[in-house]
């Protein structure tokens, strides 16, 4: 028997590659008994959504945490690119 | 076609922003947006216009942050990232029972998602994460990339990829439970 531990392991790297048949399993077996871990895999799989929605709002909006490019930054770049033209 | 000036006034905070979130150095997030820009003005002949010019400018800077990602990984160790010490451990016994049992989150968690304190509960939770566990994360979660792809870039084995991707997990999880989903229930603000 997987412990809780193992378990929430193995759903964190069931995001990232395809498990091997027995463990996926052993994984399913455990989520129907065990309400925490399925109640953590919701959870992460939450966390993924909500990463993909924060970067999409910090590129698009003006969210606090939202920056500009710093004017000084700016200026250099322009002149970078005016010079790299000549 | 824009010209270079107009170019950096019309894409130059949209770029900032994007570099910014995934190298979380302002210095480099612009350094990086030049050398797009740059790179852009070299290549600009090679720009068919079948995308927009903002989607090729950010499919260069994806592979500059990808480039930067993999130089300052260059020959560092894993071994700061997956010291067994931390928050994942002490979230279970000896016995690998839950010892911290994760709450029922129980606002809808799709309501969280329309309220702008969430997001800066996020961005604070996602600041506390480790420099090298974040550009890990990011490069999964953000750019989509597989484990092989971001093993290459950061030059870390499989095992300890994907002990990295649980403690984020599981650092990102504990702290939006402590900061917004353990907190009392708020109405939409």
């Amino acid at each position: 028997m997987r412990t809780c531990k193992e378990i929430s392991q193995l759903v964190s790297e069931s995001m990232d590659r395809r498990l091997p048949f027995l463990q996926r399993i052993e994984v399913r077996i455990h989520l129907m008994m065990c309400k925490v871990c399925a109640r953590y895999r919701r959870q992460v799989l939450l966390l993924r959504e909500a990463f993909r929605r924060y970067a999409a709002r910090v590129e698009e909006t003006e969210l606090p945490s939202a920056a500009a490019l710093p004017p000084d930054a700016r200026d250099r770049i322009k002149r970078a690119l005016n010079e790299s033209q000549k | 076609m824009l010209s270079p000036e107009a170019w950096v006034d019309q894409y130059g905070d949209y770029l900032f922003r994007y570099a910014l979130l995934r190298v979380r150095n302002s210095t480099i997030a612009s350094d990086l947006v030049q050398e797009t820009f740059l790179a852009g003005l070299r290549s600009m002949k090679d720009f068919s216009g079948r995308s927009s010019e903002r989607t090729w400018l950010i499919a260069i800077l994806k592979h500059k942050i990808v480039d930067h990602y993999r130089e300052i990984n260059r020959g560092r160790s894993a071994r700061e990232d997956i010291s067994p010490n931390d928050s994942c451990e002490s979230a279970f016994t000896e016995t690998g029972e839950w010892k911290v049992i994760p709450a029922e989150w129980d606002l809808d968690p799709a309501k969280a998602f329309e309220q702008k304190e969430f997001w800066e509960v996020f961005h604070h939770c996602l600041s506390g994460l480790p420099g090298r566990l974040a550009d890990a994360f990011s490069l999964r979660e953000l750019e989509g990339l597989s484990t092989d792809e971001v093993c290459r870039i950061l030059g870390v084995t499989a095992t300890n990829l994907a002990v990295m991707f649980y403690r984020a997990r599981m650092k990102l999880r504990s702290c939006l439970e402590t900061h917004w989903f353990a907190q009392k229930p708020r109405g939409n603000s």
